[in-house]
């Protein structure tokens, strides 16, 4: 029997708000526990929230990103349960009148994706549980208050493949709005997905888990996979899945139940009284609509037909808003996009690591990398001179000129010069002269590799091709 | 007459005139406290020694001549659900024992900023749920007018306070009539403002969309001075309203030709209680005789009022109220239970007393799945529509007038063991509080020898004509300067 899978997911990404969402403490991450908080993001008795207009305005900008509606009128509604992590006991959040519904993200194939709702709430606390025999737990409420946005795609998914990319393109588009880190490690992007199986071409859908802590694209995709797996063998043996929800364990490779979904939980959703509801005038909407940044596919699009990067290259360098930011500037100074592309993905991806080159700055400036890229291509070092460089550059943040000085990089193309090094080691390799000029072909190129030693890599390599055949040629009389 | 039982005005003048100090005053109102706390139990919380301390500075600051505040040298008790840095703040509960906020509520700081003197914290219903101050779970405050009945409730304690001298004015919360009905029991004046003009940021929720802090005064002249002091817009509270600063004595002083005053007939029909309808009718008359216009009108959904306040505030309370599990703040069960849930509900039985646990269990019920759709959200479409009711009789008339109360002050136990009997006790002040309008409460009359309460009801943020109505009707009547006995006996010391 063939199933069809069916893959929602539901992401939650911390928005990149200077202050909370009802108070003015900091939203930085990493503070000594319970440092930045005050009364209101403690939920202390008599304390009330006022709705910080940034977040209203960055969920606006990822509803608007994503093709959605923007409510009017919209509110915010207290999500009501008991948990340490949630001081107030509960969750400010929206309920029914999300700030933005009815979008769609689409997929390199072309499919599109729906996304149901975007609406605005604030993230709990965080707790950390004893692992030794004395067993207690403890509270950090720095996180309490920092504002979220819920992004809660259809059940349009059918492949983990495409689960990954749908977030892949979504973490993208919330970074290039600026309005989220997007951490998967620190949890500014959190991600569950919603998976169902039912038989090949039926409509109605099968029973769903939900799986939860999915930290990592890998997870999310292994996961997910695991999932398949487990409920087909489960389907092809004629038994049910459990509705429930379900965590990945990293270390075992497999999802694990944490909860059924039988009971569900009423949180008895009703409009915060402390909060007035949100009226939005459209010409605020459109006034934001304006503003909007280019958005990664459009970019990835546009480097292609603009720069001529192949596929590979602008997905790659348009990964990330501050590395296209980067290559623009560097073709800016200096218009060579593929070398700029190759020392970039090459280069600048191994010094700096994949991870930080999406989120942290980049410390050289893009304009000294077209000044390489251009001493390169006027022959004053090599390519391979040229990656030496730029690695200087990039640990000293020093004119790519200056260092070429300061380490005699320069490359030798004074054809004397040259000449007397080619001449030495004819004769220091006799044999390999021999073989040349016996018909070897390949002992040429040890020969140039001797002679580019001899000049520690700086010899002009056409120059030095042409002085060696030249030479070789003479012997050949 | 001793110098704690005048009024705030006439003290700033004696003050202006340096006639009397601070301090004289503060000793006045702690000898008075002293004769008759232990007797009518109106605060939770004393603190004297600030308060000499406070008395003493601005002492200092009246004979150097220095600007003073509107408030310089008064001494204020403030109801226990507003709170003070460094001061227990309890809402008379045992759950926030011991819980010492480390913030102001706005309402405090800027009555300390006009230099009032704090006395300290006056006794309540516990949370502001009651009418009685019965459901206290620290003590019972008793009517000054005679001991074997309640102040009315859940500002109790303040409007006590204030009729027996033990503060110059104090300050309470409205969320169904907590004001309106304890100034009615004692013989106080007492005002809601509309809701939004006074700032609720540290005052200790009740129900969110309805509470609204006020003063409790011996005159309308004072009310409309801490009125001036209590309102503006804060922006710690969203619900607070922005808007141009009034001066509420301004109009103190208009006589009240071609004022149209509106009788609502359901507010005089079954279940007010003769006597009371007699004496508020009266007072009426009086005004008529002012000059007043008087109009009967109909609000046809006054009927519907108070279920549907007692559904919203349940329900607001419920989830209000669901902070207080003991392990942040406040008092925790006794034994740490290894099942969190378990340790959740033996914290809140032991901390609640019956009134906020039917109220929790009540709104827990009405907020959820099946009941919101069946309750809730119509108790809000009625809102709705005592709102426009409101608006619409506002169109015709200046002021609104009822009695506050159906009945007289209750005895002890009276309704305490019938919940439904008791929120009855809210029957004229709750439609207010739903429709966010303002309302003063002025002691019109006696009746079997204890205070009448007659409510003069305006439009959102009309206070000045109410403020207006109400001055003009004091200064013809005494019946705002009566005191009860013990003020009487202690008086003669």
């Amino acid at each position: 029997m063939r199933f069809d899978t069916v893959i929602g997911l539901e992401v939650h990404a911390e928005l990149a708000t200077a202050t909370k969402i009802f108070c003015a403490c900091t939203t930085k991450f990493g503070g000594v526990a319970n440092t930045q908080t005050c009364p209101v993001c403690l939920g202390l008795p008599g304390a009330l929230p006022v709705l910080n207009k940034r977040a209203v305005e960055y969920c606006i900008r990822a509803g608007l990103a994503l093709r959605c509606e923007i409510a009017k009128f919209s509110k915010m509604d207290r999500k009501n349960f008991f948990y340490p992590d949630m001081p107030k006991a509960y969750q400010i959040s929206q309920y029914d009148l999300p700030l933005c519904r009815d979008g769609f993200l689409t997929l390199d194939s072309g499919k599109k994706i729906r996304i149901n709702r975007i609406h605005l709430e604030e993230d709990a606390g965080k707790l950390t549980h004893s692992t030794g025999t004395e067993r207690y737990s403890l509270v950090d409420y720095n996180r309490a208050g920092v504002p979220l946005i819920e992004i809660v795609s259809g059940p349009d998914l059918s492949t983990p493949a495409e689960a990954v990319e749908y977030l892949e393109k979504l973490r993208r588009i919330l970074e290039y709005l600026e309005i989220s880190d997007c951490k998967m490690a620190e949890g500014s992007l959190r991600c569950d997905a919603n998976i169902s199986l039912k038989p090949a071409g039926q409509e109605e859908l099968g029973t769903k888990t939900e799986l939860k802590n999915l930290n990592s694209f890998k997870a999310l995709s292994r996961a997910l996979t695991y999932e398949i797996k487990r409920q087909s063998e489960l389907l092809a043996a004629g038994q049910a899945v459990r509705p429930e929800t379900r965590k990945w364990d990293e270390v075992k490779q497999k999802t694990l139940s944490m909860r059924g979904k039988e009971e569900t939980q009423d949180y008895r959703y009703f409009p915060d009284p402390d909060l007035p509801p949100i009226e939005l005038d459209p010409a605020y909407i459109a006034e934001i609509a304006v503003s909007l940044p280019e958005l990664p596919d459009e970019k990835k699009q546009r480097f292609m037909a603009d720069y001529g990067l192949p596929e590979y290259d602008a997905d790659l360098i348009t990964g990330a808003k501050r590395l296209a930011e980067f290559f623009e500037a560097v073709n800016a100074r200096y218009f060579n996009p593929k070398a700029a592309s190759n020392f970039i993905m090459g280069e600048l991806l191994r010094l700096m690591g994949e991870e930080q080159l999406k989120s942290a700055e980049i410390p050289m400036n893009p304009a000294s990398l077209g000044d390489l890229l251009k001493l390169i291509d006027e022959g004053e070092i090599s390519v391979s001179v040229g990656k030496k460089v730029f690695a200087r550059m990039f640990q000293t943040g020093a004119a790519p000129e200056e260092i070429i000085k300061a380490e005699g990089f320069k490359q030798i193309s004074d054809e004397s010069q040259l000449l007397a090094i080619v001449n030495k080691v004819i004769k220091a390799h006799p044999q390999s002269v021999q073989d040349y000029l016996g018909g070897k072909e390949k002992a040429a190129g040890f020969l140039v590799g001797q002679i580019m030693r001899e000049t520690k890599g700086q010899a002009n390599p056409q120059l030095l091709k042409d002085l060696l055949y030249r030479e070789l040629d003479k012997l050949k009389d | 007459m001793e110098l704690c039982d005048l009024t705030i005005h006439e003290l700033r003048r004696l003050y202006a005139r340096k006639e009397v100090f601070p301090s004289e005053v503060l000793a006045s109102v702690i000898r008075r406290i002293h004769a008759v706390e232990k007797d009518y139990g109106a605060y939770l919380t004393l603190d004297l020694e600030g308060a000499v301390e406070q008395a003493q500075a601005a002492d200092v600051r009246i004979k150097a001549g220095k600007p003073l505040g509107v408030l310089e040298g008064i001494p204020v008790a403030i109801k226990g659900n507003l709170c003070q840095a460094g001061r227990e703040t309890t809402c008379a509960s045992r759950i926030l024992q011991g819980f010492v906020p480390p913030y102001t509520a706005t309402a405090v700081r800027k009555i300390l900023a006009q230099g009032a003197v704090i006395l300290g914290h006056a006794n309540m219903d516990e949370f502001a749920m009651g009418s009685s101050t019965e459901y206290s779970a620290v003590k019972k405050s008793k009517n000054p007018w005679d001991p074997l009945r309640t102040p009315g409730g859940s500002s109790g304690g303040s409007a006590v306070a204030v009729a027996v001298g033990e503060a110059i004015a104090a300050l309470g919360s409205d969320t169904g009539g907590s004001i309106r009905q304890p100034a009615a029991f004692c013989g106080v004046t007492g005002l809601k403002p509309t809701y939004g003009l006074v700032s609720r940021y540290g005052l200790i929720a009740l129900a969110s969309s309805l509470d609204q802090i006020g003063p409790l005064t011996k005159d309308a002249e004072d009310s409309a001075l801490l009125l001036n002091i209590l309102s503006g817009f804060d922006p710690m509270d969203s619900t607070s309203v922005s808007g141009k600063k009034v001066d509420y004595t301004r109009d103190l002083q208009q006589d009240l030709s071609g004022k149209r005053i509106g009788l609502p007939l359901e507010y005089f029909e079954a279940g007010i209680d003769a006597e009371v309808k007699c004496t508020v009718l009266e007072a009426v008359e009086l005004l008529k005789e002012l000059g007043a216009e008087v109009v009967e009108i109909s609000l046809k959904f006054t009927d519907y009022a108070l279920p549907a306040y007692c559904i919203i505030s349940s329900g607001e309370a419920s989830s209000n109220l669901a902070r207080y599990d003991g392990i942040r703040y406040g008092k925790a069960a006794a034994r740490i239970e290894d099942n969190l849930n378990a340790f959740y509900i033996r914290t809140r039985s032991e901390g609640f007393g019956p009134e906020v646990k039917r109220r929790i269990m009540l709104g827990t019920y009405l907020l959820s799945a099946g009941a919101y759709e069946a309750y809730y959200k119509k108790a809000q479409q009625v809102r709705s529509l005592i709102i426009q009711e409101f608006n619409e009789a506002f169109q015709q008339v200046d002021v609104i007038i009822t009695p506050t109360t159906p009945t007289i002050a209750f005895k002890f136990g009276e309704k305490s063991q019938d919940p439904l009997q008791m929120y009855w006790s809210e029957v004229c002040t709750a439609p207010v509080n739903m429709a966010g309008l303002p309302a003063i409460s002025i002691p019109c009359g006696f009746s079997r020898g204890l205070p009448v309460g007659m409510q003069i009801i305006g439009a959102h943020f009309t206070e000045t004509v109410i403020l207006n109505v109400a001055y003009q009707y004091q200064r013809v009547t005494d019946y705002h300067q009566a005191r009860p006995e013990p003020v009487r006996q202690e008086g003669t010391v």
